[in-house]
């Protein structure tokens, strides 16, 4: 699940992340989103469900992963994020309480990140190339090219640049907390 | 310029699936106004067929969609139409003209809470009585419905092969669930994709008849530009077409517009029947809850229980032979959707006594998930 509030491009990266699975990565993958006034301004979502058989429910039900992008969203939708579950926030928008303890936690300042690579706007994108380094539902390379086929060209090379950071810091955090 | 089949795999929302499913079956021609959660088909296909040749209108209403498309397919194009329920009710009484004058063309109903207004953005089965009753008289008509974007085209394409088949419009019964969600969907190559094309006379002009039925029931379509001269009316009409209101051409008329599609059902449905070989419960679905009844089903099975799944993709004409036989094996059958009771009121009747029918509604523009039709199952099978 990618949530925060409209305008962060939550929608987009779970599109994105549901088109790496299907045509790139070619299996099989169910993507929704919040539709309405909702999708603007406050908290919204969108859900990605990828499996190796076909798709029993095309909601997320009990997502293992959740991307974390505002406030108003961690209060609104942690609680749906399955035991054991992997609980990604923007470190630099997010405070966590003790709700979280019970989940595996990392830390992404993606938004102070993409403000230094001189776009807020980016941001979901780093998240993406974390969630593509960490979380087996997708592959990186399925990622990367799902990225290129959605984003406008004169935008490419500043988003394919905000991906591969996702991804140093993925790696970091993965040496720096073992699993 | 992209090709009108788009062969190769795709990240779709089921909607644009309809839509690239419609321009792969040959439609070129779409009348429509926009209305929540259809728009995209349109919006899609407004794109799309600038690059292929098609045309595309936005009309001021529904009521002007559904006459285009009629006198769109009379022209000889193959076209379609896209909306959602409060639209859907303001097509009816032209869905009875095309009946009537046995028009081939494609009504997609992307079915969100109702009655009214009700719930533009989130998912009902609402209107599957209303495709088979809406519109006055005794008729017959075929809808399908798929469980997902994969199905949503492969399922698009079949409806305007049944219209060009049976001369008759047939509505593709979907939902916002699956016009919403995206998934992969395979396009195959141009030349593996069956596609049917109207039945077109064979006599000298001045012998032809447009409603003298072949064999099968089906009169062969002239259309207008063909050099054939023929009238066509919603009036009773004989086999020339004229109208011709006695009570023997309407009984004629009326026997055959309905025995058409009655005496072709092993052709029209499609049923998927899964796991029904010595099962006690059965689960019918449709549409969307297809998918969570199926699961639900296997979690019968991994936990002892003798459940099966039959599964209606062609939803009318109702799959009457399928239910009556396997009322006489299973104690149950179970039907899920997001009314409160409709297509269970014709596994009900076909069960006719030889099984018990029980009914799980859902109303408030959710899906049903696989534990909630499993604890149903899980229920029955303790009886």
């Amino acid at each position: 699940m990618f949530a925060g509030f409209g305008g962060q491009g939550v929608v987009t990266a779970g599109y994105i992340t549901g088109q790496a699975a299907a045509v790139y990565d070619d299996r099989e993958c169910s993507f929704t989103r919040v539709y309405g006034p909702e999708a603007r301004g406050s908290a919204c979502y969108s859900g990605v469900v990828v499996d190796e058989e076909e798709i029993d429910y095309p909601y997320l039900l009990n997502p293992e992963i959740m991307v974390i992008m505002s406030q108003e969203a961690y209060e609104k939708f942690l609680s749906k994020l399955a035991d054991g579950g992997l609980l990604i926030i923007d470190s630099s928008i997010v405070r966590l309480d003790e709700r979280a303890e019970k989940y595996k936690r990392y830390n992404v300042p993606a938004t102070q990140i993409a403000e230094k690579m001189g776009a807020r706007v980016v941001a979901n994108v780093v998240m993406l190339g974390f969630v593509g380094r960490i979380w087996r539902g997708v592959s990186v390379d399925g990622l990367r090219e799902s990225v290129k086929a959605t984003v406008p060209t004169r935008h490419l090379d500043l988003n394919l640049r905000a991906f591969e950071r996702g991804i140093e810091l993925a790696e970091k955090a993965i040496e720096s907390a073992p699993a | 310029m992209r090709e009108a089949v788009q062969t190769g795999r795709h990240f779709w929302y089921g909607n644009i699936a309809i839509a690239e499913g419609a321009i792969a079956a040959g439609c070129r021609f779409f009348a429509g106004y926009p209305i929540t959660p259809a728009s995209e088909i349109a919006e899609h296909v407004s794109r799309r067929f600038p690059e292929i040749g098609g045309m595309f209108v936005q009309f001021e209403d529904e009521l002007a969609s559904i006459a285009a498309i009629l006198g769109a397919s009379w022209a000889g194009a193959k076209s379609m139409t896209a909306t959602s329920g409060p639209g859907f009710s303001l097509m009816q009484e032209n869905i009875g003209l095309g009946i009537m004058m046995e028009v081939p063309t494609v009504i997609v109903n992307v079915q969100r809470g109702g009655p009214s207004t009700g719930l533009p953005t989130l998912t009902a089965q609402g209107d599957v009585m209303q495709t088979k009753w809406g519109s006055h008289g005794p008729y017959e008509i075929i809808a399908l419905s798929p469980d997902s974007p994969q199905e949503a085209f492969n399922v698009t394409i079949r409806c305007f092969n049944l219209a060009e088949k049976y001369r008759v419009p047939v509505v593709l019964l979907t939902s916002e669930t699956v016009g919403h969600s995206a998934g992969k969907v395979v396009v195959p190559p141009e030349d593996a994709i069956e596609i049917v094309e109207r039945k077109k006379p064979k006599v000298p002009v001045g012998e032809y008849a447009p409603y003298k039925p072949d064999e099968d029931l089906i009169p062969p379509m002239a259309c207008a530009g063909e050099g054939y001269a023929f009238t066509t009316t919603g009036l009773t009409h004989n086999e020339k077409g004229y109208p011709d209101t006695t009570a023997e051409t309407q009984e004629k008329l009326i026997r055959r517009l309905n025995d058409k599609i009655r005496s072709h059902l092993g052709d029209i449905v499609d049923v998927t029947e899964e796991n029904m070989e010595d099962a006690d419960i059965a689960v019918v679905s449709y549409g969307q809850v297809s998918r969570p009844a199926k699961k639900a089903v296997e979690m019968a099975r991994e936990n002892g229980i003798k459940a099966g799944s039959i599964k209606l993709t062609t939803i009318w004409p109702f799959a009457e032979h399928i239910i009556h036989k396997w009322a006489k094996q299973v104690e149950y059958f179970i039907v899920p959707e997001l009314n409160y009771g409709q297509i269970y009121l014709e596994v009900k009747r076909e069960a006719a006594g030889e099984a018990k029918t029980l009914l799980i509604p859902r109303m408030g523009g959710e899906l049903i998930t696989p534990t909630e039709i499993y604890n149903e199952i899980e229920r029955m099978s303790k009886r």
